[in-house]
């Protein structure tokens, strides 16, 4: 009989400890349906491309530029960023297991010692501390460019972000809660756009579909203007009137844990060109 | 002055098609600096030239309208790979950028 009691109990716990993970990926099978279903002709690869995927001549543009981006200048700032060592010797490869490569697709990741979501951006500063040299200010062109370098090092890396554990969970939570929330003067949630009217001309610009959007930032926007995943939720914020919050925030950072988790299996790439 | 200048030539059927990104702050001018309200003194290029093989193909006068870190693109028939491109740039304060490629 205690072994019939155990192994109920064992049964029990496994159920319920399935059903707690299994949110994110019900979450994100149901968006995927979503977005099939309004986009069939796009494939799951193609919508890391957002609205290019939706218009072959732009697409086509946009592959020409990238053959020799504008940007090519800045990045190669970004890359003596990277390259140059510290006072110390060391350099930021040091700090990242593979000297940094393969390893953007992991970020952002839960810190279960500290509670809180830890951004590749975190990372970056955590290792100049580490080093002895001043952080950099979030969501900042400085660090733009250096993250734009850092992260092309995983280009072709399919991210990978985790969620384990009830304190990761409630964070992935968090972020989806923030996404599906109406904001600002104009009472916009981001899935008011970007889940509800993906593929809708918004003014003059096709509104891209969720899936795909965070595995190419940052990116230069007018080509010349580097603008991080976090700098663009600022933007996305001014868009609707609502006061941007500060790069770094706890709500951003969840966000990004949410936003990235739900690009899951989709290959990376950075820096990218938009208009 | 190599970092300043970046370059690309392929060859697309008969043509070369030379991609060049130069780096330069092109000031018009034009404007006035927010902190000391003098006017920024012009400073870009206004005189471009490109060669194949040393003959002279392309030859620009630019003016203030071409905004900063310029990207020029051109074809010329009849170039073949290894062929040499190379472009001469001069700025209004004479300050000159060079740069070369070999048609891949």
């Amino acid at each position: 009989m205690k072994i019939k009691y155990v192994s109920l109990l064992a049964a029990f716990l496994f159920a319920v400890s399935a059903l707690a993970v299994a949110g994110p990926e019900q979450d994100r099978d149901a968006l995927i349906a979503h977005y099939k279903k309004t986009f069939p002709n796009i494939k799951f690869g193609d919508y890391i491309y957002g609205a290019l995927s939706m218009n072959p001549d732009a697409k086509g543009q946009y592959d020409d530029i990238m053959a020799f981006p504008p940007y090519a200048i800045d990045l190669d700032k970004g890359q003596k960023a990277w390259e140059t060592p510290f006072a110390n010797g060391k350099t930021f490869a040091s700090c990242f297991p593979n000297g940094g490569r393969n390893v953007a697709g992991n970020y952002p990741y839960f810190d279960k010692a500290e509670k809180r979501v830890v951004t590749f951006e975190n990372a970056i500063n955590a290792c100049l501390k580490k080093n002895g040299e001043k952080e950099l200010k979030y969501a900042d062109s400085e660090m733009g460019l250096l993250t734009a370098y850092a992260r092309s090092l995983s280009d072709g890396m399919k991210v990978d972000i985790k969620i384990e554990g009830k304190d990761a969970l409630a964070a992935y939570e968090k972020g989806k809660t923030y996404y599906y929330t109406r904001r600002g003067l104009l009472n916009f949630s981001c899935a008011s756009c970007h889940i509800q009217n993906a593929g809708k001309f918004l003014r003059s610009e096709q509104l891209s579909m969720m899936i795909g959007q965070a595995t190419h930032w940052p990116e230069f926007r007018a080509g010349t203007d580097i603008v991080t995943l976090q700098k663009r939720f600022m933007q996305c914020n001014n868009n609707t009137r609502e006061k941007p919050q500060e790069g770094n925030s706890e709500e951003y950072n969840d966000l990004e844990y949410f936003l990235t988790y739900m690009s899951n299996g989709l290959p990376m790439q950075t820096p990218v060109f938009r208009k | 002055m190599a970092e300043e200048m970046k370059m690309r030539a392929t060859m697309q059927g008969d043509a070369v098609d030379v991609k060049v990104l130069i780096q330069h702050i092109m000031e018009t001018g034009l404007r006035k600096d927010p902190k000391t309200g003098k006017m920024i003194p012009a400073h870009f290029i206004n005189q471009v030239s490109a060669t194949l093989n040393g003959k002279m193909v392309l030859d620009m006068q630019w003016g203030v309208g071409i905004s900063r870190n310029p990207f020029v693109g051109f074809r010329v028939k009849g170039a073949k790979v290894g062929d040499k491109v190379a472009v001469h740039a001069v700025d209004n304060l004479g300050t000159v950028f060079d740069g070369e490629v070999v048609v891949a």
